[in-house]
């Protein structure tokens, strides 16, 4: 895995296809379906009951797959007696690392090769032995019935342990996963010495976990030496690619399908574990065999956003003028290399102007589950301790923490050398943002107020930024237009939740003057779609709308050509409308498409559309600001958050109604990271995680989100970061968050919490603490 | 090995108990609350012991079809309503009672299938997602999440829609709050609650208006 951004949302190792560029083409102006808050075009399926997920899938034969995996933190399989299990009724194939197929060793990314279970179990949940039965219950009674011998090896079961004296090796090598990795520009000393208030602050939040509600699973089928795939993924090609390497097969002999996908928040960016024992089941077995782990096994196997500990200094000038800021961040890959500190310093390197920073980072290892990318890897951290420190910031040298921000707006992107952006929203997410939030006259009220009750009052802000909203190449789309005038739209996009393909759907619409609903979809098939990097990183619309769009556009010049010389006109004077070929000189010259002899003749038009790169020497990131007001309970810990507010720039709205959902999505990820969410490792005695489950690991519910939800979005009209102007929302819309709650809960009770998650107990005890230091000093 | 399906011995025997022995338990034990005075003579009965695997048979009337099939004692009704019938509306998150993904209406009420067996649910009248469809045509409560866009990967939205479902057949137009206190046993990860609590002040209204059900 390499440190660059993109990364882990691209591919790993393995060198792309170079695809063409195709013809730049001119940004729109005013549209006439893009932008529509519109439902989505596969919306009857998802609320009917008829979309068909991985699990939903049922073959004549098939069998169900189990994992047995390592109940232990660190420990190393001695013996596997799968006896008595082999034997039970309806149970197929049993595989452990002492059996044949799985002896070979296989890459897990370009710097890690294990055997497929890897006696050396380094984190609880680490495979140890699969089974495929007839039903899924037989198959968790064969797992009970097979008898491991473990050698429990000295557990680390927390990161800020790791390098201390005698601490337990997760590997022999150490516990560092590399170097510290540092960034600086100009000389934060004389920065520090320039200031007239410089801040210092400790901040840490709690591992996250993913935790999508459809389980993760595939189903797998052997055609032959074909293998097909219908896999939970946001990327069917990243599957293939590492499915095809881990089994030594061409990529043309693995086809993975993922039509339907219930979420993913980065955790199903690549295959795990799972697909390649699934596969290797079914070919054993000779029968197709879905697998789908239990919701205990995603919360150990499947990734996390790891816990990070981060200091940050900064030095400001009582005009406000930011001089220094300098970062020390530490994180958990977890058991192997998985990103650890991926991205956690990007906001302090990028978000305000700064001459002077420093940053240093230092990823460690753990016996827990790896990381995986969880959206915006880095970025809800890194505004936790950046905005709440701008907060204190603001207050020390008495100035409106939003007039404080828009003050250090920055012109260009520091962080990649001062090279400007295609488009620079976040003074008008700041701005607009505050005055639809009634930013001013709600703070004057609460100061009027008093403020002085059992429950108080609060309102917050932060800003923020994410690295890898803008998208590139490659990717590839086709449109197909038929003779009597229905169109399909192909591509190897994932939908994920985000409707993906609506947007797709609407930028066909708009070029071809039919309607969404009208245009069919093929997509997430490396069997029959085109080539398409994984849905993440808020990159699919940026990525796949243009090349959907030259497509499109590409048949539309193909249509007006046909029509031009059996209209004996310009093809330069021809447009298309609701289905008839219409002259912009001459509403009199027109012709319904179906009647084009030409069309006719060749009974569909193929447009190809490639994405082209991103504009040289600039930028493209979109950004946010959030506020909220809260009310804190002083007499018990709680938090009610009252409303929240979401300005976003993240260039064109392609669909308002999906667009806004993204948003409130976002919100309620970063209320239950600010508040809620955290892994629970048994430090001391056990090394386990004891809330494996939802009750105990707290998902926000209807009930932990205000009704009071606003969506501004900021569209500066950017015609430079690609041809629709779009930008990603996704992520954004969760990185300011938790760091708007800490500020609000600052604001109403005077507390700073620098760890989350902010629950009542843990807020409760600051008030106490602070009402205890008020006392000794009074 | 290979397993004798009359062998009881202690390895295999799960100590699964018959329907009829798991409902004349929990009858003696409701009226041994109310009346205990009347307890009737079968409390005595050592009830009979039966293999998690043996089949039984169990009576189901879903989505207004009489079913009748074989089940072990084991199988949950989400289990069945999947993986028997095929059903596959209704999702499958948590399997222990945590997130409302497999919620059905059961006699009306909204309950969570994976946390009820299908042995318990003899006779019981069950609809799930598939049920609210006239024909090809939406239910009302679907049609108003379709508009509200009140969902993003859709994988809860069943068990969303049943739940809506359950709350307006019992109160017609619900407040915010109700919705909130109704809907809050269902999660949602994407984190669409929002457009949720839209989909059913507007699915009251497509009731009110006379939408179908």
């Amino acid at each position: 895995m390499t440190d660059h951004p993109d990364a882990q949302y691209y591919t790993e190792g393995i060198e792309l296809p170079e695809t063409e560029v195709s013809t730049n083409l001119e940004s729109w102006g005013e549209t006439r379906v893009v932008g529509q808050p519109r439902p989505r075009v596969d919306a009857y399926e998802r609320v009917s009951g008829a979309a068909v997920y991985p699990a939903d899938i049922t073959m004549p034969g098939m069998l169900y797959g189990a994992m047995l995996r390592c109940p232990h933190p660190h420990a190393v399989v001695t013996a596997v007696d799968v006896s008595a299990a082999e034997a039970m009724p309806g149970v197929r194939a049993v595989l452990t690392a002492f059996t044949p197929p799985t002896r070979a060793t296989r890459a897990h990314n370009e710097f890690i090769r294990t055997q497929l279970f890897d006696p050396h179990c380094r984190f609880q949940g680490e495979a140890v032995a699969a089974v495929a039965a007839d039903n899924p219950y037989r198959a968790q009674d064969a797992l009970r019935a097979i008898k491991v011998q473990y050698d429990e090896r000295p557990f680390l079961a927390d990161e800020r342990r790791a390098l201390d004296e005698g601490a337990p090796l997760v590997h022999e090598s150490g516990n560092r996963v590399n170097p510290p990795q540092t960034y600086e520009r100009g000389d934060v000393e004389q920065g520090f010495a320039e200031a007239d208030v410089v801040l210092e602050q400790e901040y840490r939040n709690e591992c996250e976990i993913h935790t999508p509600m459809e389980l993760h699973g595939c189903v797998a089928r052997w055609d032959g030496d074909r293998l097909t795939l219908w896999e939970s993924t946001q990327g069917v090609y990243n599957v293939q690619m590492q499915v095809a390497a881990a089994l030594g097969m061409p990529f043309s002999m693995v086809r993975v399908v993922g039509h339907y996908m219930g979420g993913g928040f980065g955790s199903k960016l690549r295959p795990s574990k799972y697909t390649i024992v699934a596969a290797l089941l079914a070919k054993m077995t000779a029968r197709p065999v879905k697998f789908v782990l239990t919701r205990e096994e995603t919360f150990l196997a499947v990734g996390n956003r790891p816990p990070s500990n981060m200091r940050l200094k900064v030095g400001v000038k009582r005009d406000g003028t930011i001089t220094a800021m300098q970062f020390w961040g530490s994180g958990a890959s977890g058991s192997r290399r998985a990103g650890g500190v991926s991205l956690l310093d990007w906001l302090i390197r990028d978000t305000y102007t700064c001459p002077n920073v420093r940053t240093e980072l230092q990823d460690l290892y753990m016996n827990a589950g790896p990381a995986r990318p969880f959206r915006a890897p880095g970025h809800p951290q890194g505004a936790w301790a950046l905005e709440q420190m701008m907060d204190a910031l603001a207050e020390a040298i008495d100035m409106d923490p939003v007039m404080f921000r828009v003050r250090n707006v920055p012109a260009v992107s520091q962080a990649r050398g001062n090279i400007p952006y295609t488009s620079t929203g976040l003074r008008q997410c700041l701005e607009q943002g505050a005055a639809a939030f009634g930013w001013e006259d709600t703070r004057a009220e609460i100061a009027r107020s008093g403020n002085t009750g059992t429950v108080r009052r609060g309102v917050g802000v932060a800003a923020g930024l994410w690295v890898a909203g803008g998208g590139g190449p490659p990717s590839t789309a086709t449109v197909k237009f038929f003779a009597d005038g229905s169109v399909n739209l192909n591509m190897g996009a994932s939908d994920i939740g985000t409707g993906t393909k609506t947007v797709m759907a609407m930028v066909v619409a708009e070029e071809l003057g039919v309607d969404p609903d009208a245009v069919e979809i093929e997509h997430a098939d490396t069997g029959s779609t085109q080539f398409a990097t994984a849905s993440g990183g808020s990159k699919t619309v940026p990525t796949e709308s243009p090349a959907v769009r030259a497509a499109a556009v590409d048949v539309k010049q193909q249509l007006l050509e046909i029509a031009a010389e059996e209209l004996g006109v310009e093809a330069s004077t021809l447009t298309l409308e609701d289905g008839n070929v219409v002259s912009t000189a001459d509403p009199a010259i027109t012709k319904p498409l179906t009647q084009l002899a030409g069309l006719r003749r060749r009974r569909n038009l193929i447009g190809v559309g490639h994405r082209g790169p991103n504009p040289e020497g600039k930028a493209v990131t979109p950004f946010a600001a959030q506020f909220c007001e809260v009310a804190v309970d002083t007499a018990t810990g709680e938090v009610t958050i009252v409303r929240f507010l979401a300005a976003h720039d993240s260039g064109r709205v392609m669909n308002r109604l999906t667009y806004q959902n993204q948003v409130f999505g976002g919100i309620t990820m970063g209320i239950g990271f600010g508040l809620t969410e955290s892994r629970i490792l048994d430090v001391d005695q056990t090394g386990k995680m004891v809330n494996v489950n939802w009750h105990d690991y707290k998902l926000p519910t209807m009930l932990d989100v205000p009704a009071d939800m606003t969506c501004v979005p900021i569209d500066l009209g950017d015609t430079e970061c690609n041809s629709t102007g779009a930008k990603g929302i996704g992520e954004p819309a969760t990185i300011p968050t938790a760091a708007a709650i800490g500020n609000a809960i600052y604001h109403a009770t005077g507390v700073r919490v620098t760890d989350t998650p902010v629950d009542p107990l843990r807020l409760v005890q600051a008030l106490a603490q602070a009402e205890l230091a008020q006392t000794e000093e009074g | 090995m290979t397993r004798d399906p009359n062998d009881r011995d202690e390895s295999t025997d799960r100590r699964g108990i018959s329907r009829r022995g798991f409902i004349s338990t929990m009858g003696t034990g409701v009226l041994s609350a109310t009346a205990a005075s009347q307890l009737p003579a079968q409390s005595a009965e050592v009830p009979e012991v039966m293999a998690a695997d043996e089949l039984t048979k169990v009576a189901l009337v879903i989505n207004g079809r009489s079913h009748e099939f074989l089940v072990e004692p084991r199988w949950s009704i989400s289990y069945v309503l999947r993986d028997v019938l095929e059903l596959t509306g209704t999702k499958v998150g948590c399997e222990r009672g945590e997130c409302g993904a497999c919620t059905v209406l059961m006699h009306g009420l909204p309950r969570y299938a994976c946390m009820t067996l299908a042995v318990e649910a003899e006779g019981a009248d069950i609809v799930t997602v598939e049920g609210l469809m006239d024909g090809e045509d939406l239910g009302p409560t679907q049609q108003a999440f379709l508009e509200k866009d009140a969902f993003q990967c859709g994988y809860c939205t069943s068990g969303q829609i049943m739940a809506a479902e359950g709350l307006l057949r019992a109160a017609g137009d619900p407040e915010v709050d109700a919705i909130r206190r109704g809907m809050s046993g269902n999660l949602c990860r994407c984190g669409a609650y929002p457009h949720i609590v839209m989909a059913v002040q507007r699915a009251a209204e497509l009731k009110r208006a006379g939408g179908a059900s």
